[in-house]
C-alpha cells in the first residue's frame, strides 16, 4: 500500500470512529443522566450520592468510555491532519444523529432540519474534496 | 458588553482556540504511526507534557463551563445554534495560528456546514 493511501485509510478510519463514538457518547451519557434523576437536594451528601448513583450507571460509563474513544480519536488525527479539515468533517454527526433518530428512533424530522441535513452533507463533500494536509510535515 | 455576549464569546472562541492549541500540540508530537495501546499512551505522556496540550485544555474547560453558565441564563435553543460558528472561527484560526492553507473550496464547505448545522439545531423538536 502506498503511503499517501495509508495516509488517507488511517484519516477516514478516524474521523469514522469520531463520528460513531461522539454521537453514541451523547446519547448513552443522557439516556444514563436522566435514568439517574437530579438530586433530591444540594447538600453535600446528596451531592455525593448523586455522583455514586451515577457512576454505579453501567450507561453513564458506556456513555464516557464512548466520549473517550471518540476525543482519542480527534486528538489522534489532528497529528497530521488540519484542524480545518477535521472540525467540518466531523459536523457529519449531526446528520447521523438526526438519521439515526427517524430511522432506529422513529422520531419526526422536520423539513428544516431534512435541509440542514442535506446542506451539512454536500458541505462536508466539499471540505473532503481538499487536502487534509496543508502544514509542512516534518 | 453584558454577561450573556461575553459568555456566548468564551463558548465559541474559548472552546475553538482550546481546540487549536491541542492541534498545535499534536503536531509537534508528530504524526502517529503506530496504533498499539501501549505506543498510544507513550504519545499521550509526550502530549500532556508540552505546555499547548495544556493550555488547550484549560480553554476547552473554560469553553464548557462558560456553555453550563449559559445554559442556567438561556434556553438551549438559543445556545446551541451559536456553536455552528466554532466551525468559521475554527478555519480562521487555523489559518491564522497553524498556518492552514484554507481554500476557497473549503471555505464554501465550512459556510455550508455552518448554515446546515443552524437549520438541524433549529429544526429540532
Amino acid at each position: 500500500m502506498k503511503s499517501s493511501e495509508g495516509l488517507h485509510l488511517k484519516t477516514y478510519c478516524l474521523l469514522f470512529l469520531m463520528v460513531t463514538f461522539g454521537p453514541v457518547g451523547d446519547i448513552l451519557l443522557g439516556k444514563g443522566m436522566k435514568m439517574v434523576g437530579v438530586p433530591l437536594a444540594w447538600t453535600p451528601n446528596e451531592i455525593f450520592h448523586f455522583f455514586l448513583r451515577a457512576f454505579s450507571s453501567p450507561t453513564v460509563w458506556l456513555g464516557i468510555g464512548s466520549l473517550l474513544t471518540y476525543l482519542i480519536c480527534y486528538t489522534l488525527v489532528l497529528s497530521w491532519a488540519d484542524f480545518s479539515y477535521v472540525q467540518p468533517a466531523s459536523a457529519i454527526a449531526y446528520a447521523i444523529v438526526a438519521l439515526l433518530g427517524h430511522f432506529w428512533l422513529h422520531e419526526y424530522v422536520s423539513p428544516r432540519r431534512w435541509l440542514g441535513i442535506a446542506i451539512i452533507c454536500f458541505g462536508v463533500l466539499l471540505v473532503g474534496n481538499t487536502a487534509f494536509r496543508t502544514t509542512e510535515h516534518h | 458588553m453584558s454577561l450573556e455576549a461575553t459568555l456566548l464569546a468564551l463558548i465559541v472562541f474559548g472552546g475553538t482556540a482550546g481546540e487549536l492549541c491541542i492541534t498545535r500540540a499534536m503536531k509537534v508530537v508528530g504524526e502517529v504511526h503506530d496504533f498499539r495501546p501501549v505506543a498510544l499512551v507513550g504519545v499521550f505522556a509526550r502530549a500532556m507534557r508540552i505546555p499547548w496540550m495544556l493550555l488547550g485544555l484549560s480553554l476547552m474547560g473554560i469553553g464548557f463551563f462558560a456553555m453550563l453558565a449559559m445554559f442556567s441564563l438561556e434556553n438551549v435553543s438559543f445556545v446551541v445554534p451559536f456553536t455552528a460558528l466554532t466551525f468559521a472561527a475554527g478555519a480562521y484560526g487555523g489559518s491564522l495560528f497553524l498556518g492552514e492553507r484554507v481554500t476557497p473550496l473549503r471555505w464554501a464547505g465550512i459556510i455550508l456546514v455552518c448554515l446546515g448545522v443552524l437549520l438541524v439545531v433549529q429544526g429540532k423538536g
